[in-house]
């Protein structure tokens, strides 16, 4: 339990000190890095919980996927985040309103945990004992088994918004040359080659 | 205080001798692995290759380590420093990460957890971080654009490498690489009235995946045809072109780490893991570990043939490669392998 305390605090201070260095970082590229130690060391807390197939989505969808992205769009557009900066203590309140709601509604959910245990066992899918079931399984039971028709309607959500991200961005340009791959694969020399017969002194 | 020592120091101790072990024979067969890649190409190109350094110059790589230790690292005054340093480090440190998980024979693994493949996968995503912030604080143009490359790149062939893993997942039913071996010593060989050989390992019952797989491999791990992140020919050479002597040379290990990880991979998801070719009692009396490297380094051979043969993708067609041809494959894979797992009950 001591080892399990110690690692718990370690993931959490770095956690929580690159969380604050995300938003206190001069360099948004820096802040980015940070921001991917910070969900390293979630991933870290969420082993210690035994949630192991939560840690490595997170690490494969948030650190390996998205995170990349964030990278990308920040080392490649020229944002002057200095001025930005200046004009943050605008934006403080409204902030400070998303914070506290945030703060909230967590107090709520895991104080009521807290006050009355037995409360998770009426939750409409009881979680099965670490024991009986690995929890790769038990989410696959949960999303495909008992509320298969939920994960397809999200899936059919996240189809129409991608339909319309492509709609909006996709330009199709007549003017340019494009490699239809199946024609080259498709020519054979009677199609490629043209033989002409010269005679000498005539040309072509 | 005893039972201190029997939970905590011994244990450790011992994870600890182990993972140095593992990361010592690594290491040296990291330094072969290199020398036969330079081998293999030059045979193609009908060259000796390196022969100078000791007996047909075996001792070649540690030759260039050496070279590469004793040489001044030269950091570039635009570069931002820490995370230039940093780079080389992340790349080889997650190149390394990766061999806890792998079993080299029944039994032989650091650390056998539930998600293994999941761990592996989730790692060898992130080795793009190596490359990407490598490119960006060298602070010069051809390393920017080798880092962008590449980020698009494996990010691309992480989607095709993860739906083949999906596949073999489904044949499987476990994420932990043990148990997808062992699987493999009864598939579709004996489901056909074989006896068992290496008929029943994946790369038959799965044969496309496994070609998908080889190439998307290839890949994420920027080897050539695909190594466009340092195409000479344009971008001198790409996201590395700002390193020098010790940093350049972690690029170069976490890179033939990745490699090497990346043949293991294709052993243990395709080709049976450490389970001898044909079920005898003199081939199962070889040790486990002797199949595993075996069947690696034909792996690897593979790669180096068509590092030696195969020329260059152009960008776009790469991108086409992955997104057009193996993403609409894979996905198609693996409704048809779930489908057929289903009426036929293998599962």
């Amino acid at each position: 339990m001591g080892l399990q305390a110690l690692f718990f605090y370690i993931f959490a201070f770095i956690a929580i000190a690159s969380a604050f260095m995300v938003i206190s970082a001069r360099n948004p590229v820096h802040s980015v890095l940070f921001l991917i130690l910070t969900f390293f060391n979630a991933a870290g807390l969420f082993l210690l919980t035994g949630a192991e197939f939560l840690a490595m989505i997170l690490l494969v969808v948030y650190v390996g996927a998205v995170a990349v992205l964030f990278l990308f769009v920040v080392m490649m557009l020229d944002v002057d985040f200095a001025a930005l900066r200046t004009k943050a203590l605008e934006y403080a309140p409204v902030g400070a309103l998303i914070g506290i709601i945030l703060a909230a509604e967590l107090i709520v959910v895991i104080g009521g945990s807290v006050i009355s245990p037995e409360l998770a066992q009426n939750t409409a899918m009881p979680i099965p004992a670490v024991s009986e079931r690995t929890n790769t399984a038990a989410l696959g039971d949960v999303l495909y088994t008992h509320y298969v028709f939920y994960f397809q309607l999200a899936g059919l959500v996240l189809l129409v918004a991608m339909i319309g991200a492509i709609v909006l961005t996709l330009k199709h340009r007549v003017d340019i040359k494009r490699q239809n791959i199946a024609a080259q694969v498709a020519r054979t020399p009677a199609t490629g080659v043209e033989v002409v017969k010269v005679k000498p002194g005539q040309g072509i | 205080m005893d039972a201190f020592l029997s939970t905590y120091v011994w244990p450790g101790l011992i994870m600890v001798g182990q993972s140095l072990l593992l990361l010592v024979a690594l290491l040296i067969f990291i330094a072969y692995v290199l020398l036969a890649d330079r081998k293999i190409w030059a045979a193609v190109q009908m060259r000796r290759g390196p022969n100078v350094v000791g007996p047909w110059g075996l001792f070649q790589s540690f030759a260039d380590l050496l070279k590469f230790v004793f040489k001044e690292p030269v950091i570039p005054a635009g570069a931002n420093k820490g995370v230039f340093l940093l780079a080389p480090l992340v790349a080889v440190t997650l190149a390394l990460a990766t061999w806890a998980v792998v079993p080299l024979a029944d039994g032989w693994v650091i650390a056998n957890i539930n998600v293994g493949i999941l761990y592996i996968f989730a790692i060898s995503s992130l080795e793009v971080y190596g490359i990407i912030m490598g490119g960006w604080a060298s602070n010069s143009k051809y390393p920017f654009l080798g880092a962008l490359r590449s980020a698009a790149q494996m990010v691309s062939y992480e989607v095709s490498i993860g739906f083949v893993i999906v596949t073999v997942l489904l044949t499987v039913g476990s994420l932990n690489l043990t148990d997808i071996v062992m699987a493999q010593s009864d598939g579709l060989g004996t489901r056909l009235g074989l006896p068992n050989t290496f008929l029943d390992w994946n790369w038959l019952a799965l044969f496309p995946m496994f070609i998908v797989f080889f190439i998307s491999a290839l890949a994420e791990t920027n080897r050539p045809p695909f190594d466009l992140p340092e195409a000479e020919s344009e971008l001198v050479a790409g996201f590395m072109v700002e390193y020098g002597s010790t940093p350049y040379m972690m690029f170069m290990l976490g890179e033939y780490a990745a490699i090497c990880l990346m043949c293991a991979l294709t052993t243990i998801l395709f080709l049976g893991g450490w389970l001898p070719p044909v079920d005898v009692w003199f081939l199962n009396w070889i040790p486990g570990i002797f199949w595993f490297v075996l069947k690696a380094s034909m792996v690897f051979f593979m790669f180096g043939m068509v590092k030696a043969f195969v020329p260059r993708y152009r960008y776009d067609q790469l991108m086409r490669l992955g997104w057009k041809v193996f993403l609409p494959i894979s996905l198609f894979m693996v409704v048809v392998v779930a489908f057929v797992l289903k009426l036929t009950g293998w599962a």
